[in-house]
């Protein structure tokens, strides 16, 4: 249906047409693999050789220091486990309470490896306090890891302090920018490990990458070819890198005015959605995300609110427990110290390049209709 | 994910709101989930003069299987005795949606609990005898009622 409205841009991403035509050759006409002598695989190899350069590029990097991945679920896995087995003498691992499962899944796993995890609070606007983080760093710390913009809330953590105090104290530090990776400007000075993909950025499912700063050593995950400098074997998707590189480079190339439009969005949904009685913005108000926003309503549940706007056509999420396999409600959302009844009326909208002013419009006429819907049936009256 | 059926019954769903005039109201909360569930009977006599579901109505807060539950649930309901009520099962209003997701299968149970509230009230109240279904299931919605007003204590204090 042309009249839908999609503001799930967290969850993933309409390829944009430039991305698509940049990937078409590499199906039918280069489809050589990059590991191959002849003319096929030289041609597959100077594609990704050239869209890795433009991936270091936005980092500041060099080429070396790219490592390709399957998804950013992936580069966690590889940064965190990789260098958990990486023969360096140390076990204690510092995180957040507010990461994304696959690096919060992956330091509870380690720590049935034998590995010690300290899982650092946050305020009630998601922020880590790096003062705390760097009263936690023992000598047996290896690695910190603090996601970049939180991919529920939108909170921006303070990247380039932590990172400081991690050099400081030669702890590696890693962050997981998923959310961040080329929706702001990033502060990587001290930044050891990064990961991203390219779904969230208008690009192909399917492939992410891990920064990993030169001098570091990690254990590979999969063993096979060699490939990726022997840290990811597997033949390269090359389509899929080509379309990461294009879907970057346009993303660095609108970010700016990008970023401010969304923004301009954010500050609308804010304003407009807090005024409807009994609701409360979960993170920050200002210095989050120009793209993620999350309110939480009273008296209704965030399933329903959710099903609700889909039969409006309008995609949204919730960190509702009736939405999660487990029934539990968004540990972000509990981290930040939501109660539990307000966590349970969640919403997240996230916006995107495609998003325009006059689906904001429409999206907020009728989420006050259905959040009065919902509120009639539900047996709790808010008095207004 | 969610059966046809039961996406109708969240889009257009039978019986929700408060009824004017009612005998009893069953009121349970989901410990696992969060989602709440008032029902509200109206208990009248049919021409053998039997004691029946003469009118019933919800109000719910929780998800689209919560919702499309306590929608079914009225619907089977309405017009039975409260002896055939109260041997509604929760498979019954599953199946009667077109099936659950597993993970939701306690929302039917949510519904039949609160039927079953219901009846038990109003029995009480009554001074009648109560079935020995009805005084179980009132004796497993006590044991969670009490964490669960704790939780909600903000939203109920503001409930009219």
């Amino acid at each position: 249906m042309n009249n839908d409205i999609y503001l799930d841009n967290s969850a993933t991403t309409p390829v944009s047409e430039e991305v698509i035509e940049a990937m078409l050759p590499y199906w039918q006409v280069e489809y050589g693999n990059a590991s191959s002598l002849h003319s096929f695989g030289r041609r597959a190899h100077i594609a990704m050789e050239e869209s890795r350069a433009r991936l270091a590029a936005s980092l500041s990097a060099s080429e070396r220091e790219i490592i390709f991945t399957a998804s950013a679920s992936e580069a966690n896995n590889l940064a965190i486990k990789g260098l958990a087995f990486s023969g360096i003498n140390k076990y204690h691992i510092i995180t957040s309470q507010i990461e994304h499962p696959s690096v919060g899944k992956v330091c509870q796993w380690l720590e049935k490896q034998g590995f010690t995890v300290t899982y650092l609070p946050v305020d009630q606007e998601g922020m880590v306090d790096p003062d705390e983080l760097a009263a936690t760093i023992t000598d047996d710390t290896l690695l910190v890891t603090i996601m970049y913009g939180n991919n529920e809330i939108g909170t921006v953590q303070p990247i380039s302090q932590i990172a400081e105090i991690c050099r400081e104290q030669g702890v590696i530090f890693h962050t997981d920018a998923v959310q961040a990776y080329g929706k702001i400007p990033l502060a990587l000075e001290n930044v050891d490990m990064l990961s991203a993909t390219a779904h969230k950025l208008h690009g192909p499912k399917g492939v992410g990458m891990l920064y990993l700063r030169r001098g570091i050593k990690l254990s590979p995950l999969i063993h096979g070819g060699g490939h990726e400098r022997g840290l990811r074997s597997g033949t390269e998707n090359i389509a899929g890198i080509v379309g990461f590189a294009k879907a970057v480079e346009i993303a660095f190339a609108e970010m700016e005015v990008l970023r401010d439009r969304l923004e301009g969005f954010r500050e609308q949904l804010i304003e407009t959605i807090t005024a409807i009685p009994k609701t409360k913005l979960n993170g920050q108000r200002k210095g989050s995300l120009p793209h993620i926003t999350n309110i939480s309503f009273m008296a209704i549940e965030g399933e329903s609110l959710v099903m609700k706007l889909d039969e409006h056509g309008i995609a949204t999420s919730t960190g509702s427990a009736c939405s999660s396999p487990n029934l539990e409600p968004s540990h972000v959302l509990l981290a930040i110290g939501t109660p539990i009844v307000m966590a349970h009326g969640s919403l997240r909208i996230s916006t995107g390049r495609r998003t325009t002013q006059e689906e904001i419009d429409r999206f907020l006429t009728i989420l006050p209709q259905v959040v009065e819907e919902l509120r009639e049936i539900s047996p709790f009256k808010i008095n207004t | 994910m969610y059966s046809e059926k039961v996406i109708e019954h969240f889009r257009n769903p039978h019986n929700k709101g408060r009824l004017e005039k009612y005998s009893a109201i069953g009121k349970v909360g989901n410990i696992a989930c969060g989602d709440v569930m008032w029902l509200y009977i109206k208990v009248g006599r049919n021409a053998n003069d039997e004691e029946i579901i003469e009118d019933i109505s919800w109000e719910t807060f929780g998800c689209t299987a919560a919702i499309a539950t306590s929608s079914m649930v009225t619907e089977i309901a309405k017009g039975k005795t409260l002896k055939e009520a109260a041997a509604i099962q929760n498979k019954e209003v599953a199946d009667t949606l077109g099936g659950l997701p597993p993970v939701k299968m306690h929302c039917s149970l949510l519904a039949v609990d609160a039927l079953s509230e219901a009846i038990y009230n109003y029995l009480q109240a009554k001074g009648d005898v109560i079935p020995e279904v009805l005084v179980k299931r009132h004796a497993h919605v006590e044991k969670e009622s009490k964490e669960f007003d704790e939780r909600y204590s903000s939203l109920m204090s503001k409930s009219n």
